[in-house]
This record gives structure tokens, C-alpha cells and sequence, in this order.
């Protein structure tokens, strides 16, 4: 079915109208021996079908709320979404409009958008956000961009610590590829701040490092920061929404650009995406900031309102000049962190980052009471950390999903060396005793 | 439109120079078009040579954004910082407005201010 | 009337949502100085945040609130079964980094929906990873810059881009160094062939061209410019943006394109979101296809008799690399679009693009008498008209904030650049009759009112709930976030 509303009286008269005398009149100027290719493609469902068809199709997955317990994280996280969140994202109002382009009917995109940046400048301690990028991967690799921008391109070295997300570093790498950048940093075994310190020189543009850690380690990266500074390069501080509601904010530290995955604040897994990329930054490198703004002004009423603003930056007036080619920002879901973290708010919040930390703590205690299982680092954490098997991650994560649940990161796809480190999730949505099952069960695989 | 000074040239995109002090800006006709500019940034540092047509500086507006090209040939001996913090005076003020200034100016190709004028006047059109 | 923000909002010691109790020991804190001290967010309840955000949702106009002609973005209406689809608990609680044997549901609708694209566009493979048109753009420059250096073919850096571009072309063959070459449209809006011919030489890296392009024409020497593009080497890139003129009409990977974007969220009616998320699938042929971006969904092991097939992902050979973290906008982006397509099939989407095409031509012809349509020939499924009457000096924005009191959107202003006060009107396919007449009526209303009484179109709008902006004092004063009140009581 389709939802064209038109009847067949009204496509005649249409057609009258503009002097043709069929539909297929209308595409002469495509040329005749590609016209109107015979498309093979299933039959077309009626609604009832296409929802018991998708329906079928997402049962035949195995979900994380009720089909299997789950200890995975390593940058996206199983967290509880309060029921409010939905219900605001499917008003109309909000998902049917495009960008805020006439600010006079489109004040509830604007402040939404407003209020989103004040609410990341809030937890992030940075001076001002952007309306979002695609992803935390993207924020970094946009961070790269307005530092590469910043130098005018005379600074062409950038250092990746090891311990950010490999994922994040593999877009880096991607979106520089033509750049004429030396990306370095991340040679493995080499991933604590104090083995960057000596490779920040002059030419170095900026230093990318990630708080938690990959591995799930909280740094004080203050120090690292002062002699990135020493040398003029800027930092950026990849880091988790959640665990910003207890530690320490990377803007106190001193970075110069905080991005981040925004999907544990109340946004779904969905297999990955879309999410929500957070990008904040401090004043001065406002013209060099890719993605849109929004920011406060009057109305010719006298009221106070908002709109995008500086759009002389984007890539619509700056074309090839522009830092990047960036046009939307993930709207919709920077709204939904937005009622996550109101509804949530300042307590809220606080209960959530404790839970996660009580919790993996725990987590970590039991795993590591077992023989033979230690953990890696001894670094603090917040709610995710790596434990040493003394067999394969892949073997016993097999053996867990027979039990209903999925283990946490095989370290090894990543890291060579790393095959028996698993780095284990821990959420507030996991319960002690979903916690005990673990614990039992690796115990038994190791006992096997 | 103001009145183009007469003792400064013009390039054809409407890049203004003192020959007698190797100053360098933008023209009335220009911040009209940019209308209300709101940052601006001289990509050029004291002791760098430029050549005519080189970008100095870029410009934006609340609607637009432009380069600044330089309209002479020679060494960058001064940049007005000031004008950085405050580019909403180029729309004011744009021949006093100075991005650059340059020892040694050469040029060719530059307008006086009667030939500006038409130019401006013909693409008003 | 303005509505408050969460911040003046505030209250100190106010809840929304709390969560349960510890049900572990409880262990000490890190260290002090690893803490925060405090944080500033808003205190409210539920019901506080509904009531601001049904105000805030008021102030917005929507396609679910009315007509949305907004040219080049394709503002259809979005049916509401994707917005149950996409929210099934099998798709939004599953982890990206799930084993793949417990995903298979997802893995085999991205399977689907690769083979689907392919079949609409007729291009050999299929990418669902950008997570927007722009971000398709710049992997499909990517792909181009990857397949010349695979060949050794260094010298190439010149991207030719017609006048009438979106500025996202230009921008992403920017992020790659390249230099982008514009080439001017002729009298009939095609590019123009002569323009081009002079720049096709051993340094082309490609074209970048949208078509139907963004004045709503069919390029109607297309064929030419592929081929003169192709006899120097360069790859021809397709701007997707335009597809809703086309499903089932012509497939772009037949007229020898090498690679295209697709918006899911214009063609493929994913809402909007006020901005995003979108969705931008790539499309290449054959010889872009080892370069595509990781990772891919394919069979890793073949159905026999018993078992259905394992979907699993799979890494192109000279691969570019990873665009995004995980595998593209899969839940809110392609299970709405293939719930789209699956209710479409070949014949509704052919349908879809017929009745695009004649809603943009009956409302050009309601029109053109009025308002001047350069390059006036049947268009595809936009036109642009300019904005502007003789003897009076209303433009394109006063027309479009005076549609605003008759109850629409405006159209799109300023673009393409090579059109006088622009107004570019896409109407889609589902507006009907009526909707198209009471809009064309408005305009006609409006260009009266120009010259009996032009203050009130330099003045409107009128009747929205808020006038227009002061975006100079917005850009001076960068005012881009806000707080707690100072007097606020944090302590808590």
C-alpha cells in the first residue's frame, strides 16, 4: 500500500491542468531505454502484514531485556530509560519537523536544541556545546578536524592514546585518510598518559585520550593536559555521559574539546545507532567548530527566543571552506537526552552512576575471587573493568551464552595478546543476582 | 554607498590598499554585501611574504562568508588585532578598517576610485 | 508567550524518576580529588517536564501539523507503523557487539534491505553505514579518492560540481583535499556541455552531480556528461537527494553512475527529528565495490536443507575503512525504511515517484502565470520560482514569512544560487488535491498583496507565536547555553 491521497478523478484533472495526458507523459526527458526499469522486489504488504513481518523479524533476535543477560558495553550500555523519554520523542511535533530553519514556527526544535547544550556544557564542565554529531566515533573524529582547523593546517601530527576506543581510532584514521596527517600514539602496549608525554611536540595539533579509558581506567589527566598546553596542542577528552554524574569533569582538568557517546543518556541500543555524538568545546574555538548551533536572541515582538546561529561556518555558505561537510545533528535523539537527563535530573542521575559503580564493583570482587582470575589493572573504575581468564575470552563467552548471557568484550579482537581480557559492563540494570550467575558460571567453565 | 576614498586603489574583489602606507582592507561595497559581519580572522602573520591574490584573511557575516585576498604584493609588517575583537567595525568604518599592512606594496591591475565606482555600479544591476 | 528553560524551571530538591536501592555491599568511592564537586543539572518532576515539553512542542509547525514544501528535502509523511516497527524490543535492545548468532534478525533485514537498494538503484553493492546524505557523500569521495590511488593515479584532485549544488558537495570533496572545479548550468538548466568538456582532462577525480538536479530538472544530456566524464577517467558520483523523483522511474547505477547516496529519511520517509537522525546507504558499481566501508552484511554460511543461511559481517577487500562506530542508523534509520519499502514494492514506489513528480508540476502550473519559473520545462518532483515582483521590492523571505500566516511552511529560500530570490517548492507525493490548491491560493493571495499592501508581507509573520529573529544580536553575542540561576541552591 501507499499513502498517496490522491483519487483517480483528481489525477485526471491534475493532469488537464498541466496540459499532459498521462502520468508517464511526465518523464520524457529520461532517457527511453532505462525508463521504467521493472523493479524486483517482494510484494507489496498491507500494514497488518508488514507489522506481523517485523515483528517475526525482531523475535527472531535475542534481546537484551528479557531473552539474555548481558555484560557488554565497551561503548554502548544496556541502561533503564524512564517511560517519559518515549512519549515526548513521538509527538509529531517533534519528529515530523525538519531543521529549525524558520525559527518563528520552530522555537520547540530550538530551545530543545538550547537546552541540550546547556545541559552538556553542565555535565561535561566545557564552555559550550554543538547541536551533536552522528556518534561519539564522529565527535572525535570532528575533534580532529577543528584542531586541524584551528592550525590552519600547519600542526600536522595527532596522538591517539591506545586506550580509546578502537572503533573510534579506526574513524579517525578513515575520515583523515586525505588529509596528509601523521596519526600516531596507539602502538599497543603503550596506552598509559605518561607514554604520550614525551611524542607532544610543536607540530602536534592535538592529543586524543579517553576518560574512563578503554579499558575502563579513570585518569587524572590534569598533568597531560598542562604539557599538551606547554606546546600549544589542544585535548580532546572522549568520555562517558553516565560516569560524569560522580567523577571529576574533563573541563575542571583543563581539555580544550570533551566529546562522547550521548546514547547511555536514555537513548536505545538499537543494534548500534542511531545515537548521539556530544561535542563541547571551550569559547574561543567556536569558529572553528563543525555542526550546528543554536544560540539565544529577541524576536521583533521583544521576546526572548532562539536560533541557529553562525551558520556562516557551515558547509552551505563555506562549501569547500567549511571544517566539515556535516548538516544535520541527530535532532531527535539530542531532544531524548535532553528529557532523559531533566526527568532524571541532578539526583536522578547520581543514583544511576552509583549503581553502576556499587555494582561493577562487585562485579569485580566476585570475578576476581575465582582461581586464577585476576584483575588487569589497578587503576580506580566506574562501571567497566578487565579481567584476566585463564582461558580464552571466545571459549568461555560460549559457554556463558549457553547460559543466557553475553560476557563482556573479548579484549583480543583488538588487542593482540589481550585473548583471555575480557573487559566486563555493569549497569544499573543488572541485579546481584544476574551478577552471582556470572560469577557462578565462569567459575564452572574454568572448572571444566 | 559611501564615498570610495580617493587615495586608495582597488582590486577587482573589492580589496582596498593605501599605496602610501601598504594598508590593506575591505571595501564599502564589500561589507555591504557580507551585511553585519561577526568574526573575522587574518590568516597571515608578521614577517610573511604575500603575493598579490593570496588569502589574508577570511570574513563572516550572519549570512555569508568571504576570503580576503591580498590586492598587493609584499612583507606583512603589522596585523590589527584589534579589528579581530571587534569586526562589527569593518560594516562602520571600512577604510579605516585595516586587516594588514605591508612594506614594499606592489600591484598592478588596481582601480582608482572613479573606475571602483562604475564597477561597483555596474554590478548593482 | 515564551516558555521558561529546564534551568528556570528548577526547584531544589525536586525528583522525577528515582531508581532502586543498591542490592550489592557498597564500596568506597575513588578518591576524593577523582570527584566532582557538583552537578548542575535541573531538578524537576514528571510532570514538570511533560508541561515543558508539550509547550515547547507547540511552538513547532510539523508535516504531521501541516503542508511542508520544503525543496530538496523531501518532507513526506511518515507513517506511524515505522514508529512502532522501529521501537520492537527484538531491535531496540540488542547491542551492537552481540554475538552475531543471537542478531540474526537484524542482520538478515540489513541483508534485505542491501538487496533492496541495489535493486531500486541498480548499482552493484550497497553500504547501510553513513549515518547521513552528507556523511554518504563523503564516503562515497572516500571510495573515489581510494579507487585512483589503487591504480596509481596520483595526479587526480579536480572535482567538477555544477553551479547549482548542494553546498555539501563541494564541502566533502573539500575534507579530501580536492579541488573543486564549478561548472556553470546552460539556458535549459542542464550543465553545460562545453563548460564541462574543458575540464576533462587526466586530473579528474570525478563529477559530482545531482539528478534531477536542484532546480527539479532531469538532465537532458546526461548520457553526454556521463560519458565525457568516464572518457577521462573520472568516477561519476550521484547526489542522491533527489531519488523520490525516481524509484521505479529510471535507476541512476543504469546510467552509468558509480556511486550514490540515499537518504533514507527524505526518499524512504524516516522522519526528520527536527534535524536528525538521518540515514545515507551508498550505493557503487562494480569497480567501487572493494572499496565500500566496514563492515558489510553478508551470508557466512550458506542455508543447506535444515538451517536458514548465517548473516554475518564481512570486510571489502581495499576497504576504506570505518565511517562510524558499529554498522550504521539501523534501528531508527533503515528498519522504518524497509517497513516503507516492504509495504510499497515495486509498483507503490513507482507510484511514489509519479505522484511526486505530478503534485510538483500541477503546482507549477497553478503558478507559473504569477511567479516566474526560470528554465520552464516539466520538471520532476520540484521547480523553483523566483520570488520576486516587478515594481516592488517583497523578496523570496518576506513571501515565505508571509506563507507562515496562511498556515504553511515556507519553501525553501536562496537556493539554488543561480536562481533570483529562489523559492523552491517540493510538495511530495502525499499532499492532495485540495492541500496543493489552498497552498497555490495563498501564493496567488500573496502576490496580490504585494502591491495592495506590501507592509504586511515585509512585516509578517503575523499570526505565529513568535515575529521575526534578530539573528545579528544571536551571532554577536553568542549567547549558546544557560544555567541554574546564580542565587541557586546546590547544596544538595
Amino acid at each position: 500500500m501507499t499513502y498517496i491521497p490522491i483519487s483517480p478523478q483528481e489525477r485526471d484533472a491534475m493532469l488537464a491542468e498541466i496540459g499532459v495526458n498521462s502520468l508517464d507523459a511526465l518523464f520524457q526527458a529520461i532517457p527511453a531505454e532505462h525508463r521504467f526499469p521493472s523493479l524486483k522486489l517482494p510484494a507489496a504488504l498491507t500494514e497488518m502484514e508488514a507489522a506481523s513481518l517485523l515483528d517475526e523479524i525482531a523475535k527472531s533476535n535475542e534481546n537484551l531485556r528479557g531473552d539474555l543477560i548481558s555484560f557488554l558495553g565497551a561503548g554502548m550500555y544496556n541502561h533503564y530509560t524512564p517511560a517519559v523519554v518515549d512519549h515526548v520523542l513521538r509527538r509529531g511535533e517533534f519528529y515530523t519537523a525538519y531543521t529549525p530553519y524558520q525559527p518563528e514556527i520552530s522555537q520547540g526544535t530550538l530551545q530543545g536544541i538550547f537546552e541540550y547544550q546547556s545541559l552538556m556544557t553542565a555535565l561535561t564542565g566545557m564552555e559550550l556545546s554543538n547541536a551533536s554529531h552522528y556518534d561519539g566515533a564522529t565527535a572525535a573524529a570532528e575533534a580532529v578536524n577543528m584542531a586541524f582547523a584551528n592550525f590552519r593546517g600547519k600542526r600536522r601530527k595527532i596522538l591517539v592514546s591506545g586506550a580509546v576506543h578502537p572503533q573510534y581510532r579506526e574513524v579517525i584514521r578513515t575520515y583523515t585518510q586525505g588529509m596528509d596527517l601523521t596519526l600516531t600514539g596507539d602502538q599497543p602496549q603503550a596506552d598509559l598518559p605518561q607514554d604520550l608525554l614525551p611524542l607532544i611536540d610543536a607540530d602536534t595539533a592535538l592529543v586524543i585520550v579517553q576518560y574512563p579509558d578503554f579499558f575502563g581506567r579513570v585518569f587524572d589527566y590534569t598533568g597531560l593536559i598542562e604539557t599538551a598546553h606547554s606546546q600549544g596542542t589542544l585535548v580532546c577528552v572522549v568520555t562517558n555521559p553516565t560516569a560524569l554524574a560522580l567523577l571529576q569533569t574533563p573541563g575542571t582538568m583543563g581539555a580544550d574539546i570533551v566529546v562522547g557517546e550521548g546514547q547511555p543518556l536514555g537513548l536505545p541500543m538499537w543494534y548500534g545507532g542511531p545515537s548521539l555524538g556530544f561535542f563541547t568545546t571551550r569559547k574561543q574555538y567556536v569558529h572553528k567548530m563543525a555542526g550546528r548551533l543554536v544560540g539565544e536572541t529577541v524576536d521583533s515582538r521583544g521576546e526572548k527566543a532562539y536560533v541557529l546561529t553562525l551558520t556562516a561556518r557551515e558547509q552551505h555558505i563555506k562549501r569547500e571552506k567549511a571544517t566539515s561537510n556535516i548538516c544535520s545533528n541527530q535532532g531527535l535523539l539530542a531532544l531524548a537526552s535532553a528529557v532523559y537527563l531533566s526527568v532524571v535530573g541532578k539526583s536522578g542521575l547520581k543514583q544511576v552512576a552509583n549503581l553502576c559503580y556499587q555494582k561493577a564493583h562487585y562485579a569485580a570482587q566476585q570475578l576476581s575471587q575465582i582461581a586464577g582470575v585476576s584483575l588487569l589493572f589497578g587503576q580506580p573504575f566506574f562501571h567497566e573493568f578487565v579481567v584476566r581468564l585463564p582461558k580464552p575470552v571466545a571459549e568461555v563467552n560460549e559457554h556463558l551464552l549457553e547460559h543466557g548471557i553475553v560476557g563482556g568484550y573479548d579484549l583480543g579482537k583488538d588487542y593482540p595478546g589481550m585473548e583471555n581480557d575480557m573487559l566486563v559492563a555493569v549497569t544499573e540494570m543488572n541485579t546481584k543476582e544476574e551478577i552471582d550467575m556470572l560469577v557462578e558460571v565462569v567459575q564452572e567453565v574454568l572448572d571444566a | 554607498m559611501s564615498l570610495s576614498p580617493s587615495n586608495l586603489q582597488y582590486a577587482k574583489t573589492d580589496e582596498w590598499l593605501d599605496p602610501a602606507t601598504g594598508k590593506i582592507g575591505i571595501s564599502d561595497y564589500a561589507q555591504e554585501q557580507l551585511s553585519d559581519i561577526v568574526f573575522m580572522e587574518i590568516t597571515v602573520s608578521v614577517g610573511d611574504t604575500v603575493s598579490a591574490g593570496d588569502v589574508i584573511a577570511s570574513v563572516e557575516s550572519v549570512k555569508a562568508a568571504s576570503e580576503v585576498l591580498a590586492p598587493a604584493s609584499g612583507k606583512v609588517v603589522a596585523v590589527n588585532e584589534d579589528l579581530t575583537g571587534a569586526p562589527e567595525t569593518i560594516n562602520g568604518e571600512p577604510y579605516t578598517s585595516w586587516f594588514i599592512q605591508l612594506e614594499g606594496a606592489t600591484s598592478a591591475d588596481l582601480m582608482d576610485a572613479a573606475a571602483y565606482e562604475a564597477y561597483c555600479q555596474e554590478r548593482s544591476h | 508567550m515564551r516558555e521558561p528553560t529546564l534551568f528556570e524551571l528548577s526547584s531544589p530538591g525536586r525528583t522525577g524518576v528515582t531508581f532502586p536501592q543498591a542490592d550489592v555491599p557498597l564500596f568506597d568511592l575513588p578518591d576524593a580529588s577523582l570527584l566532582r564537586e557538583d552537578l548542575p543539572l535541573p531538578e524537576l518532576a514528571e510532570v514538570d517536564v511533560v508541561r515543558h515539553y508539550m509547550a515547547l512542542s507547540k511552538y513547532n509547525y510539523s508535516v504531521d501539523g501541516g503542508f511542508y514544501p520544503l525543496g530538496s528535502c523531501t518532507m513526506k509523511y511518515n507513517p506511524k507503523i515505522n514508529e512502532d516497527t522501529c521501537r520492537l524490543p527484538g531491535f531496540v535492545f540488542t547491542h551492537p557487539l552481540q554475538p552475531i548468532e543471537t542478531a540474526q534478525g537484524n542482520l538478515l533485514l540489513m541483508y534485505q534491505m542491501q538487496e533492496w537498494l541495489k535493486e531500486i538503484s541498480g548499482f552493484a553493492a550497497v553500504t547501510l553505514q553513513p549515518a547521513a546524505g552528507a556523511h554518504g557523500e563523503f564516503t562515497g569521495v572516500l571510495m573515489m579518492r581510494a579507487y585512483h590511488q589503487a591504480r596509481k593515479d596520483h595526479k587526480r584532485v579536480k572535482m567538477l560540481i555544477p553551479d547549482a549544488a548542494h553546498g555539501t558537495n563541494p564541502a566533502s570533496a573539500g575534507m579530501m583535499g580536492f579541488e573543486v572545479v564549478t561548472i556553470p548550468s546552460d539556458e535549459r538548466g542542464n550543465v553545460d556541455l562545453k563548460a564541462l568538456a574543458a575540464q576533462c582532462d587526466d586530473t579528474v577525480v570525478g563529477m559530482m552531480l545531482t539528478n534531477p538536479n536542484t532546480l527539479g530538472l532531469f538532465d537532458e544530456n546526461l548520457q553526454e556528461v556521463v560519458r565525457l566524464v568516464r572518457d577521462c577517467g573520472g568516477l561519476m558520483y550521484a547526489d542522491g537527494a533527489n531519488l523520490n523523483a525516481l524509484l521505479g522511474i529510471v535507476r541512476p547505477g543504469d546510467l552509468g553512475f558509480d556511486v550514490m547516496h540515499f537518504n533514507l529519511h527524505k526518499t524512504f520517509a524516516v522522519p526528520h527529528g527536527g534535524g536528525g537522525p538521518g540515514s545515507g546507504p551508498v550505493g557503487v558499481s562494480e569497480r567501487l565495490a572493494d572499496f565500500l566501508p566496514t563492515p558489510l552484511v553478508g551470508i557466512l554460511e550458506e542455508a543447506n536443507e535444515d538451517v536458514p543461511p548465517l548473516y554475518g559481517f564481512i570486510t571489502p577487500p581495499q576497504s576504506i575503512g570505518r565511517m562510524k562506530a558499529f554498522h550504521g542508523h539501523f534501528g531508527g534509520g533503515v528498519v522504518r525504511a524497509y517497513t516503507y519499502i516492504a509495504m510499497h514494492g515495486a509498483e507503490g514506489l513507482k507510484d511514489v515517484s509519479q505522484y511526486a513528480v505530478l503534485n510538483a508540476n500541477y503546482l507549477k502550473a497553478r503558478l507559473q502565470k504569477t511567479y516566474k519559473v526560470p528554465f520552464d520545462r516539466i520538471c520532476m518532483h520540484e521547480f523553483v520560482m523566483e520570488g520576486r515582483f516587478e515594481g516592488t521590492d517583497i523578496r523570496a523571505l518576506d513571501i515565505s514569512k508571509r506563507l507562515m500566516d496562511y498556515g504553511y511552511h515556507p519553501p525553501t529560500n536562496y537556493f539554488p544560487l543561480i536562481v533570483h530570490e529562489a523559492l523552491m517548492i517540493e510538495p511530495t507525493e502525499t499532499e492532495n488535491k485540495d492541500t496543493l490548491d489552498s497552498f497555490a491560493d495563498a501564493l496567488l493571495k500573496i502576490a496580490e498583496e504585494a502591491h495592495s499592501n506590501p507592509q504586511i508581507i515585509k512585516t509578517a509573520p503575523h499570526n505565529t507565536p513568535f515575529g521575526r529573529m534578530d539573528e545579528v544580536k544571536a551571532a554577536r553575542e553568542l549567547v549558546l547555553c544557560c544555567w541554574l540561576p546564580e542565587d541557586y541552591d546546590t547544596s544538595q
